[in-house]
């Protein structure tokens, strides 16, 4: 068997996440890599939530929409996703919540009230005791399983082995799973791929104020501050978070906050206070549906202009969608090094899916990246916070160094921070902090900004960018196509699209928008895309969806 | 004393007569005197939010971070916490944080964050000329209320009192001498301190003489006592005529925000590579 998909199912408050998580390691420990996609509705118990646990012998990054295995605590699971199944009958449910009408002998039930009443254990139990069951279903070992259970339940270990071994036992083998000969790599969210990231690049301080997709960036950073020594704070607003965060950086600190849409939108104006000010900062911008609330627990790529226009006035930033874990670790700790060599903005641009989404996380693909010291002033006076320079960037001090009087200043301003009204000043300003531009472009030069894989010398391309990497890349690998894959989007690396494109004769972009975000950036820059394929459920595209579509659009 | 430069080349933009030039003075002198006393002055850092007020950034030759409009609070708590040893004041107008920004203000005080906020409470908006602010009285004739206001104006210091802040005073800016005395309390106290200064607009609102008939100054006023700081503090509703009190209403020291959230913080750095690695293994 080459790959498995697993969904388990229930209602909000089961555990559907947890599980998903032992679901995962457990086949990750035994060389598969995994993807798991997660959908839950925007509330705290009730309602469906599932996860759809893929696991294959390559590398993936998304989830397809059959599946070989059902786990239904709950009888809506079943109801709703039966439909997915390859084959008939795979399924493993609570027999004391979930009735089969059609055929009796159909499927694994196990009466997990009883079981667990008979143990003495909770209800949240139900999950490791199919879980148990499952093993056995595809002819896993129980002692792999305990190693996992172990290392995920440190607290009720003991109880939450035997009611595993219940499960176990209870169970019949319906399927085999062979144990590949490969390490097995950790798994992590895209979320926690970004924390880290941050924490690459040098980061101090995070603050934020909860809002999903980007909340677990914030709970992730808040549980490993005490390990990394970071400030880690939840203040009353965005409003505040980013404006804590610039007065962080004044001091001299490493700081990035992380929002959505709705988040983002109570930062603009502190953002551009960053362009004018010329203080350093990341903000990470989770999308999901909008407009407005939208559709908090699902998943969009709507913000693209947003995240590029956003503010008043002309300033610069430096923005990127990194498409998977180990581009979501490089690329943020990027994002960190030019936010404080160049002193602008950086914007990560991730989604629902991107950060929501676990993966497999194999830092030996990172290309080397190391945290950069920023230009910093060398005690000569008089200091100038806002010295012309020939690059735009005037060396940095802190308050608390001796000699240095440093002032930042939303209004225009001279070389020392003083407010002006100046004619020749205020364009001879404007002018300095554009100009850092082309030096963060040829900076760009060296790395790889725009990603192309699939059959490289394909004439039919799929353009896309962020979370929609995975099911590209799998569906042009099928279909022989090239995929290309902006990972800068600002400034955006033109001549390596430019070069990305060449042999290209029809370009595909596929995008969850309603209006093409991305063909127009690229418009923007003289280049044309011929089809487009879009998706604006919140949901994102599966690899059978997908490859569909594109058969369509390229015929 | 040295006499310490704290001048820039900036010109002063303010009206003669703007109660501003009292707080600015007042402020140097007490900078001066604390830097004699020892503080470094390079440990200072002023903020300011935008609005007539906001010019003193631009006036005095010290640290300053020049903000946005209602946004003086979180920026002086980022400094403060991302270092502590700084001190860090806060000067806003009345409409920048008791208006724009007044979650801020209450969330700083219930954190008793260890930041001063000086507030040139003019109750008239200056630089945009001459509109109501959250403390101008019931009836006020402004330009966006022709008719007069139909809203009771805030107390500040009792929003302020109710909200954690521990240390809370009035001046006004026809007594430089009070100012100067408050103002270093203030700076000195470990905690939220806050002077609300009545700080005369002498283009939109000129209310000398109206102040000047009314004020006085505390006595026999135990300032570590909520319930007579309370007392003092709804003496005056900054609508209805009644006398004014002046002075120090309330000072109590507690265990700051930073004290407590810094606690754990350590000052060695980490070897992020490794906790890196550490970590991933464990999601192995």
């Amino acid at each position: 068997m080459n790959e498995i998909s697993i969904l388990i199912g229930g209602k909000a408050g089961f555990g559907i996440d947890k599980s998903s998580m032992v679901i995962g390691r457990l086949l990750a420990g035994i060389g598969y890599r995994i993807y798991i996609y997660r959908d839950y509705p925007s509330l705290i118990r009730g309602g469906h939530t599932f996860s759809i646990i893929r696991a294959s012998k390559d590398r993936i990054y998304t989830h397809r929409d059959k599946v070989d295995l059902v786990i239904a605590l709950n009888q809506e699971t079943l109801d709703l996703h039966k439909k997915r199944l390859n084959k008939d009958c795979l399924f493993i449910f609570d027999s004391e919540q979930v009735k089969i009408a059609s055929n009796p002998a159909c499927g694994i039930g196990l009466p997990l009230g009883k079981i667990l009443k008979e143990e003495n254990a909770p209800e949240i139990m139900r999950n490791t005791c199919i879980i148990g069951a499952m093993a056995k279903a595809l002819g896993i070992n129980l002692d792999i399983l305990e190693n996992v259970l172990r290392k995920e339940f440190p607290r009720e270990t003991e109880l939450n082995l035997k009611v595993a071994q219940r499960g176990f036992n209870e169970s019949r083998q319906i399927s085999k799973i062979t144990p590949l000969a490969k390490p097995s790599l950790p798994l992590v969210s895209g979320n926690e791929a970004m924390g880290l990231g941050l924490i690459k690049g040098g980061l101090n301080t995070y603050i934020a104020y909860p809002m999903t997709p980007s909340s677990p960036i914030l709970h992730f950073l808040a549980g490993a501050a005490d390990n990394f020594s970071l400030d880690v704070i939840h203040p009353e607003s965005e409003i505040s978070v980013i404006l804590m965060a610039l007065g962080y950086s004044y001091a001299g600190k490493k700081v990035a906050v992380g929002t959505s849409g709705g988040g983002f939108c109570l930062m603009t104006e502190a953002l551009s206070f960053a362009g004018m000010s010329e203080l350093p900062v990341v903000i990470v911008l989770g999308q999901r549906p909008g407009p407005s609330t939208g559709l908090p627990t699902y998943s969009g790529q709507t913000e693209l202009h947003f995240a590029l226009s956003a503010g008043q006035g002309e300033f610069l930033r430096f923005i990127v969608a990194p498409g998977d874990a180990e581009e979501a670790y490089y690329w943020s700790a990027v994002a960190m090094n030019i936010s404080w060599k160049y002193q602008v903005p950086s914007i990560i641009l991730s989604d629902k899916n991107m950060g929501e989404g676990i993966s497999n996380f194999d830092i030996t693909l990172v290309p080397d990246i190391k945290e950069e010291s920023p230009l910093l002033w060398g005690n000569r006076p008089p200091y100038k916070r806002y010295l012309f320079t020939e690059n735009g960037v005037s060396p940095l001090a802190s308050p608390g160094q001796k000699d240095a009087i440093i002032k930042v200043n939303s209004y225009e301003h001279d070389e020392s921070g003083i407010t002006t009204e100046d004619p020749e000043l205020t364009k001879l300003m404007q002018e300095k902090r554009l100009r850092k531009e082309k030096f963060i472009i040829k900076e760009m030069e060296k790395l790889e900004t725009v990603k192309t894989s699939g059959k490289k010398n394909s004439s039919k391309a799929i353009l896309c960018w962020g979370s929609n990497k995975g099911p590209c890349v799998e569906v042009a690998q099928k279909l022989g196509l090239k995929v290309i894959q902006p990972v800068l989007l600002n400034p955006f690396p033109v001549n390596k699209f430019k070069k990305a494109l060449s042999g290209v004769k029809k370009l595909i972009c596929v995008e969850n928008s309603s209006t093409g975000q991305l063909p127009r950036l690229v418009k923007n820059y003289g280049f044309g895309v011929d089809k487009t394929i879009l998706k604006y459920d919140g949901r994102p595209f599966s690899l059978e969806e997908l490859e569909a579509k594109v058969k369509g659009a390229i015929k | 004393m040295n006499q310490i430069n704290l001048d820039t080349r900036a010109q002063n933009t303010w009206c003669p007569g703007c109660g501003n030039f009292a707080i600015m003075n007042a402020i140097k002198s007490v900078l001066t005197e604390l830097s004699s006393e020892g503080l470094p002055l390079e440990n200072v850092v002023l903020v300011s939010g935008i609005g007539c007020h906001a010019k003193i950034a631009d006036y005095i030759n010290i640290n300053s971070f020049y903000s946005i409009h209602g946004r003086v609070v979180p920026a002086a708590e980022g400094i403060k916490l991302a270092n502590p040893a700084l001190k860090v004041i806060g000067f806003a107008g009345d409409g920048d944080t008791y208006g724009e920004g007044i979650e801020h203000l209450i969330f700083a005080a219930k954190r008793n964050i260890d930041i001063t906020m000086i507030i040139h409470n003019n109750r008239v908006y200056g630089l945009t000329t001459g509109q109501y602010t959250p403390t101008s009285p019931l009836g006020f004739k402004g330009r966006s209320t022709p008719h007069g206001t139909q809203e009771q104006p805030l107390n500040p210091l009792e929003v302020m009192l109710s909200c954690g802040a521990t240390y809370l005073a009035r001046g006004t800016s026809h007594g430089i001498e009070m100012l100067k005395r408050i103002f270093k309390e203030a700076i000195l106290h470990k905690g939220f301190s806050l002077v609300d200064v009545l700080q005369v607009c002498v283009t939109y609102y000129n209310m000398y003489q109206y102040y000047d008939k009314r004020v006085y100054e505390l006595k026999d006023h135990n300032h570590q006592d909520y319930a007579q700081a309370l007392n003092k503090i709804m003496e005056w509703d900054y609508s209805k005529d009644a006398p004014i009190a002046l002075g120090t209403f309330y000072k109590k020291e507690t265990a700051t925000f930073e004290d407590k959230f810094l606690a754990g913080r350590k000052q060695e750095s980490v070897d992020k590579d490794t906790k890196i690695r550490e970590l991933l293994k464990l999601r192995t």
